[in-house]
């Protein structure tokens, strides 16, 4: 086994805790209380929780009250998507169509289909254009079409295949024309974009730790105080009823601590980081001149530390061995639950055949990204490129 | 990497000696319980698993590489074709030759890599020749015979001169959590051990007559692709031979869907054709030479002459042979050195 350094580039996936959030997560391990306890080590617990969560909020352009912290991002998802629609179902039998596009994370778009295929929802997949992007229009064409019928919209804030950063205030004013409940998936564009609930005018929007330099395990849905989802989560009664179990104090802690200093950082190392994943594209796209950068241009529609190819004539998971070897870390950007990659869902909705979906590579940089690591993959991918293409030939 | 112990002890063994290893899980069936196609195991995510975690122990790279689609195509249909036809294939066999050796070993040679290891109980000879392993029990240079030279020169089976029991302790020793795990016996691909029903599933129901030699109706089938040469039980027959011995499949006749029964001693075969040879141990016999050949999978070893003739394999056995059925592979060999095989067509 190779013991060159690794050559990290899939922030996307997860990215490195920042040494502030290990420091604050260390120490609160260390601290006895459950913050739902009435005594006194209940009491400090729950005042780590309270602090926290006032941060995250001002962070993210919210109320503290409208943070219900989650075991992540998919389990908020889930709570808005699942939660939102049974809400607005029970009030109304009549609003059982839910508004997606067929380029959302996993949690999003298979909870759809789920509530469609055991709950009797009708899904309208909102059309996206070959950069992966929605318009507000298709949104309320969509809607205008018998809106008493309309349970939920949800729409990603940015694209965590290709990097397309949606016109969220514009769908959400939309679904505001309507008196529907809009939810965003901000995952990933928290991680590296200025994200404000209260600006964009979002009802609901899902945050996690992970992406932005915080622990694995938590995260928040971001919830307008007038919306009640039916819990997924049943039990104690935590986090306003609607999604109970035992706060984890220290990940919270670590939580906050990371939104905190991620976004103090953020307009420096957003400028920092767009220009690597700039050079990166260009290095790419020197070494295999063929190669199809997807998603919308670098600049404000694109998140700046994606970079996402689809290189003809390859298979994703050939070029993902190849430079494993070479000790750089990278992905194929879709899911794989046994290991097997399947052709990304995100690029065939834009469009792509199946063997460009199959062909594709994400490539995404962080905090802790360097130009070395970008050298590193541009000396790397001509090589890896021809190999991988021969493989195929086969 | 299958997930069981062999494959995991032959990887660790080919770390010891000197090869940089990565590991490979064959993904071979789709998991319908998924939204998502890609979510496959090999027979079961467990496999996968136990697969990953004994890579994770020897310290090797680890991935899945789907290969269900030629899996389908390659194995599974054509094992129901085969059976259609009246035949009786050996699917681990077509494996082999198909998917380990062809479809992943072109596909790591264009990668880079210069041979598939796997867990199989076989040798190599110095002079590239296939050989039985050490252990008779485990010996699995049968399913093997069908590779062709090139496949043979960039495939090592490291456990091939160790007995399984061995191997078992040395996995153990080695921490493999897999030591333990018992070996799988079944076609993989049927879960439930029911190949006659799955086949049924496949082919769906086909009714025709079971005869005796003379043409005699004594009882109706669902279809051809439930029997096999030789086969002596479920054959559900009206009435007792005349002698009240038991009596066996003969021949099936897929065009007339016809089974013929008869006395185990209508079984017996001396000459067989056999088509598609390969010959890894020796050159094409042009003149009839004498060896060794064996008839299916851990079946009996027969005395021969064999000879090459207008392409085909000619064998005349120098004892009778019982249950010979088309479809397995005739396997020569010189003492316990593969000379070649190939697939049998016709008994007489």
């Amino acid at each position: 086994m190779t013991t060159s350094p690794v050559v990290y580039l899939d922030h996307a996936a997860t990215t490195p805790m920042l040494p502030e959030a290990i420091a604050a997560m260390t120490e609160e391990l260390a601290h006895l209380g459950n913050p739902s306890s009435l005594h006194n080590a209940g009491r400090r617990a729950r005042r780590v929780v309270e602090e926290s969560r006032e941060q995250i909020a001002e962070v993210f352009g919210a109320r503290a009250s409208e943070v219900v912290f989650t075991s992540g991002g998919t389990e908020a998802d889930n709570l808005a998507v699942k939660g939102l629609y049974w809400a607005r179902r029970a009030a109304d039998p009549q609003r059982s169509r839910v508004f997606t596009t067929a380029v959302e994370h996993h949690a999003v778009f298979d909870s759809v289909r789920w509530l469609c295929d055991a709950h009797g929802a009708r899904a309208d997949w909102l059309a996206v254009d070959s950069l992966g992007l929605v318009s507000p229009d298709v949104l309320r064409a969509a809607l205008a079409t018998d809106p008493s019928s309309a349970a939920v919209v949800s729409v990603m804030w940015a694209n965590n295949e290709v990097g397309a950063v949606q016109p969220i205030a514009g769908l959400a004013a939309v679904a505001r024309e309507f008196e529907v409940p809009f939810h965003t998936d901000a995952v990933q564009a928290a991680a590296q974009l200025p994200v404000n609930f209260g600006a964009a005018g979002v009802d609901a929007m899902t945050v996690t730790a992970h992406k932005l330099g915080g622990p694995v395990g938590v995260g928040a849905l971001i919830l307008g105080k007038d919306l009640a989802p039916v819990p997924v989560l049943h039990g104690g009664g935590q986090e306003r009823d609607i999604r109970s179990g035992t706060l984890d104090s220290p990940a919270i802690r670590a939580f906050a601590v990371a939104a905190v200093v991620s976004a103090e950082r953020r307009s420096l190392e957003t400028k920092r980081i767009a220009a690597l994943r700039d050079d990166l594209i260009r290095q790419v796209l020197a070494a295999v001149p063929d190669a199809v950068l997807n998603g919308p241009q670098p600049g404000p529609d694109r998140l700046p530390g994606n970079a996402h190819f689809s290189f003809p004539g390859c298979e994703g998971d050939a070029l993902l061995l190849l430079l494993d070897a070479r000790s750089i870390a990278c992905s194929t950007g879709s899911a794989c639950t046994a290991g097997v990659a399947e052709p990304s869902h995100v690029l065939l909705a834009m469009g792509a055949d199946d063997s460009r979906a199959r062909g594709s590579l994400r490539f995404s940089l962080g905090h802790t990204t360097t130009q070395a690591d970008v050298d590193a993959l541009g000396a790397a991918i001509g090589e890896a490129v021809a190999r991988a293409r021969r493989a195929a030939a086969r | 990497m299958s997930g069981g112990v062999d494959s995991a002890t032959a990887a660790a063994r080919a770390v010891d000696a000197g090869h940089e290893v990565t590991g490979v899980h064959l993904a071979l069936s789709s998991n319908p319980q998924s939204y998502r196609t890609g979510a496959r195991g090999c027979c079961t995510i467990e496999d996968a698993r136990d697969a990953r975690r004994a890579a994770d122990v020897i310290g090797i790279p680890f991935y899945v590489w789907d290969m269900a689609e030629r899996f389908a195509r390659d194995v599974v249909d054509d094992f129901v074709a085969e059976y259609a036809a009246g035949r009786t294939p050996n699917p681990c066999l077509r494996c082999n030759e198909k998917i380990k050796f062809e479809a992943v070993l072109d596909r790591a040679l264009a990668l880079g890599f210069d041979a598939v290891c796997t867990g199989h109980y076989a040798q190599v000879s110095d002079s590239g020749a296939l050989q039985r392993a050490a252990d008779p029990g485990k010996d699995q240079s049968y399913v093997l015979a069908v590779l062709n030279k090139d496949q043979i020169a960039h495939a090592m089976f490291p456990l091939g001169d160790t007995p399984k029991a061995e191997v078992r302790e040395e996995a153990r020793s080695r921490g493999l959590l897999v030591a333990d795990k018992p070996d799988s016996h079944d076609v993989c691909f049927i879960a439930d051990g029911d190949t006659r029903g799955f086949l049924s599933r496949k082919l769906g129901s086909a009714p025709g007559s079971i005869v005796d030699a003379d043409g005699a109706v004594l009882g109706t089938h669902e279809g051809v692709h439930g029997y096999t040469i030789g086969q002596r039980k479920g054959l559900n027959l009206d009435r007792p031979a005349p002698d009240g011995r038991p009596r066996y499949v003969l021949s099936i006749e897929p065009v007339s869907n016809t089974v013929t029964v008869g006395p185990a001693a209508a079984l017996g075969v001396r000459e067989i054709t056999a088509i598609r040879p390969v010959w890894t141990g020796c050159e094409p016999p042009l003149a009839p030479i004498a060896c060794k050949v064996q008839l299916r999978a851990h079946g009996e070893v027969h005395h021969c002459t064999a000879v090459v003739s207008d392409g085909n394999l000619e064998i005349q056995l120098a004892s009778e042979a019982r249950g010979v059925a088309a479809g397995q592979a005739a396997v020569l060999y010189d003492g316990d050195t593969v000379l070649g095989s190939a697939t049998i067509a016709a008994t007489h």
